[in-house]
């Protein structure tokens, strides 16, 4: 069966040698697992649903070779890039380079907070990427905080990768929370070039009465930025996620909220800052199993050129979790009139008393806002720039750990010079 | 560019804001249609008419706002014309409307955006930035006098605003822009008496031998608190009739009924 499937894109047929050889080193049932389930699907096209807008088959040429472990070399240039690069928050760092635990590189993480190498397990998601990623990632490393510890500045997780021309690189993290712990994470992707095929998992579990906010930069260049999360939420914990895409060439962000325990609160967000001839997908999919949870999420892309932007987000109340309250929102302003936004909200509702609701709208810079400003002599191009500061803004802001908040308003202005 | 430039030369000459022979349309309807106008250094000029006669579209076009057609004219600010001017640059020339609707901006505090204005004129003057003891000194004063507390100044601009409030603080920017000429655009539109006297004495406390008003309004109450030096009748697209306050007070007492007949 695998033979059959893998037949159909060359792309395909390199995953399938890429596995084989590393089933050769080191053979895992579970990663034959986690191939076969991705084997059996393949590369996702159009036709599947989930994917519609961002087709794999037709866009991954072929599979870069994957990076292998890193040398002695590939480890001093990665503290030298590390030394030059600028904080993005404060708090300890810890350091991954092609997807693999740097210990020498990473810093002392507080009391409460441990750190191990090796795959991390969750529950089943059905999409091929989130199984390829389980099958070829490395080990990876998981980051529990222990039961009650709260800790007063985030973690930062820097994935690196090295220089190599054209590769690709996998990841795996995972971050528990014990029970009524609370903690802030940061997840940067640093320094990939248009070379760069990865392919990111991050899964975050959370105990009864946890708080984690969560927040995701992409700001770098890679080819391809494939970045699965796969989230838990048990009984009045809450899950804060957060992600600001500002780079590449082609990235899809998905994320799976399982809505475990009665109570259960989520709050989802991002900015996309979509130009040029970028693509970038952020699709999502909640799954309310429990009574009582309450979601938000709250997503807004600003698209200029030639870009392509997608919001797809699918909220699923199952039969049990009455009392549920969900709201989700998606915005985008279009800069160019080549510029586009896909936005595809849904529902599905088995429960029979819950409160769900949807919105999404495509605009563009509103002309009597701009005048306004123009009125009182600020120039056309900086009107503009104020309009769209607020606009990305305004998601920004609905971040409750306000030490995250300004790196990302900065990355946001920041990014907006660049466009003048 | 600079601001107050006085490209005049003959001693005694008083014209400030000239208007040309302007025709202008939106969507090929004709709105203003060969329309002159002189207002004086230190005049305080309205223009009043009914509905539909163009007053509000003269107040655009005068400021900029994209979307309308030039087909004629030359709007002269202290002799420089003002239609081959952005809508920023004719600000910084010294053109400041005040909005009979203010556009809501969420996500922009009001203050964030009186900091934008006021820095914009003084870069544009080749000043440097006001530093913020100093703009938020100048603020408080402006404020102050116009009963806006400093709360409102936080909230985004203009959002959530109450009529009084959003025309209170379009008089707190010309304050702060000390502009050449004041623009009014129906600025007694939703205002009760009391927000009235206090919207009306902001600008009174403006009015200025080097400065001039253009107060636009259908009807003659907001004249008994800004006192005019000279009415204008509009009425389809063009001045009808020009004279002393006294105009204002009849066209109270009989509508505009005739003017309207005789432009047609």
């Amino acid at each position: 069966m695998m033979a059959d499937v893998l037949n159909r894109s060359v792309a395909e047929r390199t995953l399938s040698r890429q596995f084989a050889e590393q089933e050769r080193r080191e053979p895992s049932s579970a990663r034959a697992a986690a191939f076969a389930r991705f084997a059996a699907a393949g590369l996702p096209s159009r036709r599947v649903e989930a994917w519609h807008y961002t087709d794999l088959l037709a866009s991954m040429a072929d599979a870069a070779p994957i990076l292998p472990a890193p040398t002695r070399a590939d480890v001093e240039a990665a503290r030298s890039r590390l030394a030059g690069r600028e904080r993005f928050a404060a708090g300890p760092q810890v350091v991954l380079l092609g997807g693999r635990l740097m210990a020498e590189l990473s810093e002392p993480l507080p009391t409460g907070v441990s750190i191990v190498e090796g795959p991390a397990e969750t529950y089943a998601v059905d999409d091929p990427l989130a199984a390829l990623n389980e099958a070829l990632s490395p080990p990876g490393c998981t980051i529990s905080v222990a039961p009650g510890a709260k800790l007063a500045e985030p973690i930062t997780v820097v994935h690196l990768t090295n220089g190599a021309p054209y590769h690709s690189v996998y990841s795996r993290t995972a971050i528990a929370l014990d029970v009524e712990a609370q903690a802030s994470f940061v997840e940067i992707f640093d320094g990939a070039h248009a070379g760069v095929q990865r392919h990111a998992a991050t899964i975050m579990t959370l105990a009864d009465g946890a708080r984690v906010t969560h927040v995701a930069v992409v700001g770098d260049e890679p080819g391809l930025h494939i970045e699965t999360q796969i989230c838990e939420v048990a009984e009045t914990a809450k899950l804060a996620a957060f992600g600001l895409v500002s780079g590449g060439e082609l990235t899809r962000r998905q994320i799976f909220v399982r809505m475990a325990g009665n109570e259960a609160k989520l709050s989802l967000g991002g900015l996309a800052l979509i130009d040029g001839a970028r693509r970038a997908d952020t699709t999502l999919q909640v799954v309310h199993a429990a009574p009582a949870g309450t979601s938000r999420e709250f997503y807004r892309a600003i698209v200029g050129d030639d870009a392509v932007g997608v919001f797809q987000g699918k909220i699923i109340v199952e039969k049990a979790a009455q009392k549920t309250d969900g709201a989700m929102k998606s915005q985008a302003i279009l800069l160019s009139p080549r510029a586009q936004m896909n936005e595809k909200p849904e529902l599905e509702i088995f429960a029979d008393d819950v409160v769900c609701g949807h919105g999404a709208t495509v605009a563009s810079l509103d002309p009597e806002q701009v005048f306004y400003l123009q009125s009182r002599g600020i120039p056309n191009n900086d009107a503009k720039a104020m309009l769209l500061e607020a606009f990305g803004a305004e998601s920004i802001d609905r971040i409750e750990d306000k030490l995250l908040v300004d790196p990302l308003r900065d990355r946001l202005a920041a990014w907006l010079r660049t466009r003048k | 560019m600079t601001v107050n430039s006085a490209r005049r030369t003959r001693v005694g000459d008083r014209r400030m804001l000239e208007i040309k022979n302007l025709s202008v349309s939106i969507e090929d309807k004709r709105i203003l249609d060969n329309l002159s106008l002189t207002v004086n250094a230190g005049e305080v000029a309205a223009i009043m008419g009914p509905n539909g006669s163009g007053k509000s579209t003269l107040a655009y076009v005068l400021a900029g706002k994209p979307a309308y057609q030039v087909i004629s004219g030359d709007i002269l600010l202290d002799g420089d014309n003002l239609l081959e001017l952005e809508p920023n640059e004719r600000a910084l020339k010294g053109l400041f409307l005040a909005f009979q609707y203010p556009t809501e901006i969420p996500g922009v505090a009001a203050m964030t955006f009186l900091k934008a204005a006021l820095n914009a004129q003084r870069r544009a003057r080749g000043d440097n930035d006001l530093t913020t003891p100093d703009f938020m000194r100048r603020v408080r004063e402006g404020a102050q006098a116009l009963k806006i507390d400093q709360e409102m100044l936080r909230r985004p601009l203009n959002v959530g605003f109450s009529g009084g409030e959003k025309k209170r603080f379009e008089v707190l920017q010309m304050a702060l822009l000390a502009p050449r000429v004041g623009v009014l655009d129906e600025t007694d539109s939703g205002l009760d008496i009391d927000a009235l006297r206090v919207v009306a004495e902001g600008v009174n406390a403006l009015r200025d031998p080097k400065r001039a008003f253009v107060v636009i309004t259908h009807y003659q109450r907001l004249l008994d608190y800004i006192r005019p030096d000279v009415v204008h009748v509009m009425a389809r697209g063009r001045i009808v009739a020009t004279g002393g306050p006294e105009l204002a007070l009849e066209l109270e007492r009989d509508g505009y009924r005739d003017y309207a007949e005789e432009a047609a």
